[in-house]
């Protein structure tokens, strides 16, 4: 049975990439050849179903692990032989994910069949989908830290591809390189805490770091480092799943085609950190806990606050996504583990649902993006509203829908969490991003979908989306109903998910690196060397819990009612003037409207900045340290031309003196030479005379 | 083994072209560019023969009889000068893990350049004479095991380059010339010092029983061999070991080349034509790690442990510095020139590191520059030739004018990012977890980390400012690529993608010796006397 | 009574070869130059008979005496055919004009 589901999870691994392979090389020649890229989904799909089915059933509590050397050093000094290993883990979470990707990657493919239909670089379309969806099961799949960098790397690659698929425009291809680039960040970290763990433990593989650690080897012998190492890792995850301060990539990365959004920017890829973050978690003491919950509440009302004033359908609908991405991460942090898992399934599927009913919206309005020329399109798209309102509801968190069951449970989570560690301002952001939450995702459907057409050239042109692409949003919407998850709508600890799937695992750090309700209060502490055996939590959280189940469900009730009220106010019923009240409370509208400043401040700041000091440092190497070079190089010129002058005037200098000196001197006697011989005569003479006056011989 | 003298013909093939080219007339352009091309094609095959019949476990490095394909006779001989005593130099050549995956590297940038020297058209008979006499230079510095030896090729590898830029080069080619050659040639001399001051300090035990002066470079790894009042002698108290360390470490950083010294390199390489670039960034540079590891590291190992953490903080500096200049340069040639100069650090970081990891990734590092380093300035090379600029911001849109060629570039590109599934990632990481895990270089590792961003940063805006957009007018007309630069694109892009998702096939060729050289490095202790004397 | 002596042949001689060099240096024609040569040439001669007769030398003086007389004869005959030359190249006999040893 395990081989099973191993050999199927390498084949649901290899078709996306096959498909890849197939479209990039030969869609050119056939344009018809993307249909292999959606078969062979469709494939994986329906064996990623076996592979969920065989493991939840057959399976449930046993986990199955494949995995191959892929760089091997033997013998090495010191060390020993050091061997970099690669592959799968497949336990309940990856078989869910993986079943959840499939879905979503095939559902998007039929979906782009029409939505894209026409598009210049149609087959490429695919391909890249193909690539991606390939990335991002090798992400669910893998069993350890390097290969979830690698292809943490390569859904980076394929979202940089699709976001700026329309390449022609500018704001895509900068939408792309924003989003490599600030994920790029993230992956920094990420990259120097797999370093930490990997200096320690010479492996990659979570459980046998997670071993170690249990068996009491801590990162260079210090919980501190442990903590880092989990902050690190953690910021692969706000990098990927766009979490304050790095989630300025995600709103953005609407330019992609919407099915993309769908697919990558809101239901897989950004949920990837969320994934890592539940791999990781059994290694994340307290404080790393900590900051992870505060940048999970924070990022969570921030982009909620933002989403309250775009118009722009998709951009609502991004800063939803982040904030939703915050409330999975911030569940991470308050240990409510299972709830973070559950909550990034459901909201993949109302989300992914979203997104392509925004997308079957921009299709039928020709690529109307503002929210404010819509209106009115209930009665022209009805399949489309209807999905739309389901998912609207079950990302408000109304009862009988999926989002309700997740997102409370993350309420309780964070609920418990204050009453225990006194953090209360964690619930407090968490239950105000549900009521805000509500209120955006109704404006955002009343402005679409009700009242009257803002424009009426357009509206009479919208037409309901054709088969392939309402087939998908039926589907989605059907399963943000609670019934797939629970038979108890107001109770999601009942359903099977979270009582027989997803169980929190024990944590491996030392105790006193934990919170106190993370800490076992039975006897068996010694059961910490076991790994992702059995719920961690001690009695107090347990109670904690218990007790604000009914709370938390009060409240996030109450908050969503209220949210969709005033939503209901402001816009349907026109009772209160949206704008006077923006016009009124200008400074707070502005400072939503324009996403808190943040990519004004990143731009004057660290990009500016670095781009600055580049050039500056271009000037430095240009000027100075090639100015050296070039200077030695004219010193030594300059020396040469010295010594030259020296070798000219002082050293030939006398020789040619020499010469010159006797030929002055010739010259000078030249005179007497008068070639007369008459003339030699007289000096004969009168030398002879002189001899004689001299000499006086006589 | 192989019965036939291999690595002097692997060597010696291309000086035997260069004189056919030189007797061939000039009026057949072709048959010069064929027979270049089939000489580099003869090496790619005696490569690869070689790689076949390599013996994976035989470490080499510092033990004379685990070297592979060994040459050794001597060459020359002077005796019976009494003040200079007995001159003996070896003409010996043989391979281990450092130097094979510089010969693969070598055969095979040489076989893309000559590819790609396809489309020069002036005064062509020169031209490949030159080339081939380079290829020759090169390939004897990575088989070379005698110092002497090494420092002629080494040399002799100067003289075609200078006048392959000199000659065949852009507008400022002489002056990019004349700064190349003199400043390798500022560099070698720093070398032939040390190689001479060593000499005079190392003596070999011959098989007659006698001890002479000796440039056999495995003899001058060990520390057996140092007599104590030699200047360079780690048993002599006054020695200048250390000096003579930064000596000819500075000789080689040149080559790198390594920060401060790298400014010759953007204007060697604006002014290079195409293949030279290629082979200047795909095999040149690496001549200079390479002679790191060879010489410096076995034969100072002690002054190498001291200096560790120096030699990673250069290359630190050289990975942010350079990903740094790269991101302000307006000219696409020079932008990967300094990027360059950011990936050869890493090479500096990894072998700092002096683990099995760090260096095994420096070495992997340096094949994977050397291909995709080539195949980044072949791209260049490509949209220079079609559209005679290299500015970065003149373009535009080119993404959908020549939809292959942005693939190609676009793999090229993600490989020097360093993404995984491609060379570069595996080697990047290698040298970073290699770097991390000493001690000493663990924080500048983390500050080297740095670099991927900048490179992110630097690569993507190249990309986005050249290919994406809206199709700038003017060059709706150019071509996409044609059969010829297929050839030259296809065997680097494929040897990228496979090493990045098998890298074992690289790494197990080095790994023996890796360890060796790391083990050798880190344990020996250079004031061992002259033992049995 | 004037007895005539050595000092007498002397004082003639003297006149004689002053008289010579004078001609030598003064004259332009190189005939006369040839003469003023001959006029030192038999001072000379005179000093060498004069010495002879008065001195206990013998009869060398005299002897020498004819050696100059026959040697002076010589000497007229190969300067008088280089005068001759002289003239064929330059058409005149002008010492002063005839300065090609300076160069």
């Amino acid at each position: 049975m395990s081989e099973l589901l191993i050999n199927f999870s390498i084949a649901i691994l290899l078709l996306p990439l096959v498909g890849f392979i197939i479209v990039v090389f030969l869609g050119k020649r056939f344009p018809k050849f993307y249909l292999f890229e959606v078969i062979l989904l469709g494939i994986a799909l329906v064996l990623s179903i076996i592979v969920l089915y065989s493991k939840l059933v057959y399976l449930n509590t046993t986990d199955v692990t494949a995995s191959f050397t892929w760089i091997s050093m033997s013998n090495s000094p010191a060390v020993g032989s050091i061997s970099i290993e690669l592959g799968f883990k497949i336990d309940n979470v990856t078989a869910l994910m993986l079943f959840v990707v499939n879905l979503i990657s095939f559902l998007v493919h039929v979906f782009s069949i029409e939505y894209m239909r026409g598009d210049k670089r149609y087959t490429r379309y695919f391909a890249y989908l193909g690539i991606f969806t390939f990335s991002m099961l090798g992400i669910v799949l893998t069993h350890n830290l390097l290969m979830m960098y690698i292809f943490w790397e390569l859904v980076g690659l394929s979202s940089y591809l699709l976001i700026g698929f329309w390449f022609e425009k500018k704001s895509a291809s900068d939408a792309a390189k924003k989003a490599f680039i600030v994920n790029r960040i993230g992956d920094i970290g990420m990259f120097i805490g797999i370093l930490i763990l990997f200096t320690q433990y010479k492996t990659f593989t979570f459980d046998v770091i997670y071993q170690q650690i249990a068996s009491g080897i801590l990162p260079f012998e210090s919980n501190a480092w442990l903590t880092a190492a989990g902050i690190l890792v953690f910021m692969g995850a706000v990098g990927k799943s766009a979490q304050f301060p790095l989630h300025v990539w995600l709103p953005d990365a609407m330019e992609g085609p919407t099915p993309v959004s769908a697919l990558i920017h809101a239901a897989t890829m950004v949920a990837a950190g969320v994934y890592l973050l539940v791999r990781i978690f059994v290694m994340l003491t307290a404080d790393a806990m900590l900051v992870i919950a505060v940048v999970g509440a924070f990022t969570s009302l921030v982009a909620a606050t933002i989403a309250l004033t775009q118009n722009d359908i998709k951009k609502v609908l991004a800063y939803s996504t982040v904030s939703q991405l915050g409330y999975m991460v911030m569940s991470v942090g308050v240990g409510a583990y299972a709830f973070a898992f559950f909550h990034l399934v459901t909201h993949a599927f109302f989300k992914a649902c979203l997104f392509l009913g925004s997308g079957s919206v921009i299709h039928a309005m020709h690529h109307e993006q503002d929210i404010r020329n819509m209106g009115g399109l209930k009665k022209k798209m009805p399949l489309t509203y209807y999905t739309f309102l389901i998912s609207t509801l079950a990302i408000s968190g109304v009862p009988l829908f999926s989002g309700f069951l997740s997102k409370d449970g993350i309420l309780a989570g964070t609920l418990a969490f204050g009453k225990l560690t006194g953090h209360w301002l964690i619930p407090i952001m968490g239950f105000t991003v549900a009521g805000l939450t509500a209120f955006y995702m109704f404006r955002l459907v009343i402005l679409t979908f009700h009242g009257k057409p803002a424009d009426h050239h357009k509206y009479e042109h919208a037409h309901e989306s054709p088969f392939v692409m309402t087939a998908p949003l039926v589907i989605l919407a059907v399963l943000s109903i609670f019934i797939w998850y629970t038979p108890n709508p107001i109770g999601a600890d009942a359903g099977w998910v979270l009582k027989n799937w997803i169980k929190t695992p024990t944590q491996v750090t030392p105790l006193e690196t934990r919170f106190e309700f993370m800490k076992p209060t039975n006897s068996s502490r010694d059961s910490k060397t076991e790994v992702h055996q059995e719920v961690t939590h001690s009695v107090e959280y347990t109670e904690a819990i218990h007790w604000a189940h009914y709370p938390a469900m009060f409240l996030s009730l109450a908050v969503a009612a209220l949210g969709i009220l005033i939503a209901f106010i402001f816009y349907q019923w026109k009772k209160l003037n949206a704008d006077k009240l923006a016009g009124k409370l200008k400074l707070l509208y502005n400072f939503s409207l324009n996403k808190w400043f943040l990519d004004e401040l990143y731009d004057k700041t660290a990009v500016a900045g670095t781009l600055n000091f580049s050039s500056i440092l271009a000037w430095f190497d240009n000027k100075i340290v090639d100015g050296i070079v070039n200077g030695s190089a004219a010193l030594t010129r300059f020396t040469s031309k010295m010594s030259g002058l020296f070798d000219t005037f002082v050293v030939d200098g006398a020789v040619n003196f020499t010469a010159f000196f006797s030929g002055f001197v010739g010259l000078s006697f030249k005179k007497l030479q008068t070639g007369k011989v008459q003339t030699y005569i007289v000096f004969v003479v009168f030398a002879v005379i002189i001899l004689l006056v001299f000499f006086k011989p006589f | 083994m192989i019965g036939f003298p291999i690595l002097s013909i692997i060597t010696f093939l291309p000086v035997l072209g260069m004189f056919l080219i030189l007797f061939m007339k000039k009026e057949q352009p072709n048959s010069i560019k064929y027979l270049t091309l089939v000489i580099t094609a003869v090496q790619v095959v005696l490569a690869v023969v070689l790689l076949a019949n390599y013996n994976y476990s035989a470490a080499g490095v510092y033990e004379e009889k685990s070297f592979q394909f060994i040459e050794k006779f001597r060459w020359i001989n002077i005796s019976g000068i009494t003040w200079l005593g007995d001159v003996k130099i070896d003409y010996f050549m043989g391979i281990d893990g450092l130097s094979m995956p510089m010969v693969l590297l070598t055969a095979l940038i040489s076989f893309i350049a000559a590819i790609s020297s396809w489309t020069i058209e002036k005064s062509i008979k020169g031209y490949f004479a030159l080339f081939l006499l380079l290829d020759a230079g090169m390939m004897g510095v990575f088989v070379s095991l005698d110092f002497f030896l090494f420092y002629i090729f080494w040399e002799l590898m100067l003289l075609p380059m200078y006048f392959l830029i000199g000659i065949w080069g852009g507008p400022r080619k002489e002056y990019a010339a004349i700064k190349f050659f003199i400043y390798t040639l500022f560099g070698s001399v720093f070398i032939l010092l040390v190689m001479i001051g060593l000499y005079f300090s190392a003596t070999e035990l011959m098989t007659d029983g006698n001890r002479v002066h000796t440039f056999n470079m495995i003899a001058l790894m060990n520390p057996a061999n140092y007599s104590s009042d030699g200047i360079l002698s780690a048993l002599n108290p006054n020695n200048l070991r250390l000096i003579a360390y930064i000596a000819l470490f500075a000789g080689f950083a040149i080559k790198i080349p390594m920060f401060p010294f790298h400014t010759w390199l953007p204007d060697a390489h604006v002014e290079a034509p195409t293949p030279i670039s290629v082979i200047l960034a795909g095999v040149l540079l690496k001549m200079g790690t390479y002679g790191i590891l060879r010489v410096s590291y076995p034969m100072f190992p002690d002054i190498t442990r001291q200096l560790m953490w120096y030699i990673a903080l250069f290359g630190m500096i050289n990975i942010i510095y350079g990903a740094l200049v790269a991101l302000a340069q307006k000219d696409f040639k020079k932008l990967i020139a300094y990027s360059s100069v950011s990936h050869m650090g890493y090479v500096l970081l990894g072998m700092a590191s002096l683990t099995t990891v760090g260096v095994n990734g420096a070495i992997f590092q340096m094949f994977n520059h050397g291909t995709i380093t080539a195949m980044l300035f072949l791209i260049v090379g490509v949209v220079y030739d079609r559209a005679h600029t290299r500015g970065l911001n003149d373009f535009g849109g080119l993404a959908a004018q020549m939809p292959v060629y942005t693939g190609f570039v676009t793999v090229a590109f993600f490989a020097a990012i360093g993404l995984p599934g491609l060379s570069g990632f595996v080697s990047e990481a290698l040298v970073f977890i290699g770097a991390f895990g000493a001690n000493a270089t663990r924080i500048l590792t983390i500050i080297s980390t740095l670099g991927i961003l900048l490179g992110a940063a630097y690569m993507l805006w190249t990309l986005q400012r050249i290919f994406f957009g809206p199709l700038n007018e003017k060059w709706a007309t150019l071509a996409d690529l044609d059969k010829r630069e297929y050839a030259m694109f296809i065997p680097l892009t494929i040897i990228i993608i496979f090493l990045g998702v098998y890298p074992s096939a690289m790494l197990d060729i080095m790994n023996s010796s890796v360890n060796s050289l790391v083990q050798f490095v880190t344990t020996t202790i250079s004031t061992t006397s002259l033992s049995g004397l | 009574m004037l007895q005539v002596g050595l000092t007498h042949f002397l004082i003639i001689s003297a006149v004689l070869f002053s008289l010579g060099i004078y001609g030598i240096i003064t004259r332009k024609n190189a005939v006369m130059v040839l003469m003023g040569i001959e006029l030192v040439l038999n001072s000379a001669n005179i000093n060498f008979v004069a010495f002879s007769r008065f001195g206990n030398f013998g009869l060398n003086g005299q002897v020498i005496a004819l050696f100059v007389i026959i040697l002076a004869a010589a000497e007229a005959a190969i300067a008088l055919a280089i005068v001759l030359n002289i003239y064929k190249t330059f058409t005149n006999v002008n010492v002063d004009e005839i300065d090609h040893l300076k160069e």
